[in-house]
């Protein structure tokens, strides 16, 4: 193989009793690119995350880790090779402080009176502003509670989580699935900036508009089955959407509505 | 639909001067309010000086915002009303608030570990079963087996921590709420402790068998004697007496003989709950399983391990009660901790704790429980009716709730 994949699912099927979430799919990432997903409801791509975060093992195909096949019996696995998913919860606890948040599961410890392990909070406190930061979400006081953030800032807030705790691979689940306008650019500025990092991306959307100012590569899931990946330079954003919704069926729809034009 | 992104290509254009929908209608409720003022947002150009994004809160607001508020500014009060009504009536001699405070020492043991529980996201109902069970599987080898008081008292906490382990166990396993699991344990242990006593010794109040008193007993046994019964600081109070600062016997010696135990292992319960919850990884994986397991899941806490420990906390809590309360009565009886588990209930939500958990103090709960004992002792000093207690504590749960949701609304999640 002569491209550097980091991360390959090879013709993956995966099945839930007589359904056939995911027929042959194959997705493979660059290294330190923005590889967008892109799919309508029920086309497969929450099966197909799954897959690559370690809760499901495929049922046909082969998944590769920097060229090496791997089966992942937990997400623990995943996450141990900087594979990390922020999901559309975000896995955040709105009544904890921005710090506790951060560190949750992961607290950083120090020695009090050199015998009791008691939880860093000034480290905790302070990283994770300086994290935020370089998201460009200033926070002046880390006790603040999540609660009190917006939908945008708690996105970045789970990114900046993810990047910190060493993932190479990010995977973001319907980010701006819940954020109005300017916080979904503010997401997509910070997918440019995990890029910069160096880190990999794999973008789930079914929003165009949104995956094609970012997107490096684009893979197009309809109804469990891939319909390619496209390079960004190959392929014209309007053409992207016709297939997604499957081309003729949208301009059907769209007759429908009289005086919208896509 | 406007927040939702672009509506998929759409041409919206023309339809621009519909009226402003009230902007992020459903990323809405924990949008700080500037947010609705396009000039700031996050990366906006126009950057003010200071963060815009955070809003200064200020010391009072912060103190309000702490949940131990409620329950300190419910002491004070209670404290003042008492001061006024009973100030000239011995219940602040060193006796009276001896005797308020056992009595608040005994609430506040178990109060630590339901309120911890419930900030884990759990409610222990067994617990005041588990306290008329364990003083009767603490009794009930001592006298009728012969086995030594400190042995008896291992296994008492060893059988309690299983049940709680066993409560634990089954929310997690069935997904079950916790109140219809305990709720279940607190029939069970309520009717074993019965039926067990019955069967075992034909009595349901055990104090003494064959010449032996089961006080003579625990008091004999130095691990249970030193631990559990009497007092400390016993040479203080005398010299205190001695100096005439406090009521003194006829010999001399102090009226309040000391400081007892109880209230020794409530302050040192308090201590240990707070800092736990306050400073440590496994307080940070409280807080976390409380306010959303599913999310402390996915971030790697081990909820299951969580939820299962704090529900041994709160038996070994409650066996703890039990053994304390055998010492101090020098009996055991089937009907003891009748309603605690309300009580301590009670006592964490006027601390402070949500009932849907993640949020709460130990040292509040242990301030609600303070507040318990200065009532029902207190206004036996005063001319008001027992029977008012009861009302009082209803009155008083109602008012935390309503004060702690208020609070949370307000300052904690930052609406207005």
């Amino acid at each position: 193989m002569d491209i550097d994949y980091i991360l390959q699912l090879e013709d993956i099927s995966k099945y839930f009793g007589s359904v056939i979430a995911l027929n042959g799919v194959t997705l493979r990432l660059k290294r330190g690119e923005v590889h967008c997903l892109l799919g309508d409801n029920g086309a497969g791509k929450s099966t197909l995350i799954k897959t690559l975060a370690g809760v499901h093992l495929p049922d046909k195909g082969e998944y590769l880790v920097d060229g090496r096949p791997v089966r992942f019996q937990s997400p623990r696995e995943a996450l141990d090779l900087g594979i990390a998913t922020v999901y559309q919860d975000l896995a955040l606890v709105p009544l904890m402080s921005v710090a506790r948040n951060f560190f949750m599961g992961r607290e950083p410890r120090r020695k009090l009176l050199g015998s009791f392990h008691v939880m860093d909070h000034e480290l905790a406190a302070r990283t994770a502003i300086e994290k935020l930061a370089e998201m460009g979400i200033k926070v002046r006081d880390a006790s603040q509670v999540v609660g009190t953030m917006s939908g945008g800032e708690r996105q970045c807030l789970a990114i900046a989580r993810a990047i910190h705790f060493g993932a190479r691979v990010l995977i973001l689940d319907e980010p701006t699935a819940a954020l109005g306008v300017k916080q979904s650019v503010n997401v997509l500025k910070l997918i440019n900036r995990a890029r910069a990092k160096g880190i990999s991306v794999i973008f789930i959307t079914h929003n165009v508009n949104y995956a094609y100012p970012v997107g490096d590569t684009f893979t197009l899931l309809n109804r469990g089955k891939s319909l390619g990946t496209f390079a960004k330079r190959a392929v014209a954003k309007d053409e992207v959407l016709d297939m997604m919704a499957g081309g003729a069926e949208m301009k059907e729809l769209m007759a429908d509505l009289e005086g919208v034009s896509i | 639909m406007s927040a939702a992104g672009p509506p998929r290509g759409t041409n919206l254009a023309p339809r621009e001067t519909a009226p402003r929908r009230k902007p992020h209608a459903w990323g809405e409720p924990t949008n700080d309010p500037h947010i609705s003022n396009p000039a700031a947002s996050a990366e906006s150009p126009v950057v003010p000086p200071t963060d815009e994004r955070v809003r200064d809160i200020g010391a009072l607001r912060r103190f309000l915002s702490r949940p131990e508020f409620g329950s300190i500014s419910g002491a004070v009060l209670v404290f003042i009303v008492f001061l006024l009504a009973a100030g000239d009536s011995g219940m602040f001699s060193a006796e009276g608030i001896v005797n308020w405070a056992t009595v608040a020492a005994f609430l506040g043991i178990i109060s630590v570990g339901a309120a911890l529980l419930m900030i884990g996201g759990e409610f222990d109902l067994s617990i005041g079963s588990m306290i008329g069970f364990a003083g009767m599987m603490l009794a009930i080898p001592a006298l009728y087996w012969g086995w030594p008081v400190w042995v008896a008292c291992l296994f008492t906490f060893a059988l309690c921590a299983a049940l709680g382990a066993v409560n634990g166990y089954l929310v997690i396993r069935t997904g079950l709420p916790s109140f219809i699991v305990t709720l279940a344990f607190y029939f069970i242990l309520r009717g074993l402790s019965l039926a067990l006593s019955t069967m075992l010794t034909g009595k349901t109040i055990l104090s003494n068998y064959e010449g032996v008193s089961l006080r003579d007993l625990v008091n004999g046994d130095y691990l249970s004697s030193t631990l559990f019964s009497g007092h400390v600081l016993t040479g203080v109070f005398n010299a205190m007496a001695g100096w005439g600062w406090i009521a003194a016997r006829d010999g001399g010696e102090a009226l309040a003989v000391g400081i007892p135990k109880v209230i020794v292992w409530w302050l040192l319960l308090t201590v240990i709950g707070g800092f736990v919850l306050a400073r440590t990884r496994r307080g940070n994986w409280i807080l976390a399983v409380g306010g959303d397991a599913t999310a402390a899941k996915n971030t790697g806490v081990p909820v299951a391990r969580v939820k299962i420990s704090l529900f041994i906390v709160t038996a070994l809590c409650a066996a703890l009660f039990a053994v304390l309360q055998v010492a101090d009565a020098g009996s055991a009886a089937a009907d003891r901790g009748l309603q605690k588990e309300f009580e301590a209930i009670i006592a964490a939500v006027i601390g402070g704790c949500l009932l849907s958990g993640g949020y709460g103090s130990v040292v509040g709960a242990s301030i609600g429980a303070l507040i318990f004992g200065m009532v029902q002792i207190g206004i036996g000093y005063t001319s008001i009716d027992n029977n008012w207690y009861r009302v009082f504590l209803g009155a008083m749960l109602l008012a935390a709730v309503l004060f702690n949701t208020y609070i949370r609304k307000r300052v904690a999640l930052g609406r207005r």
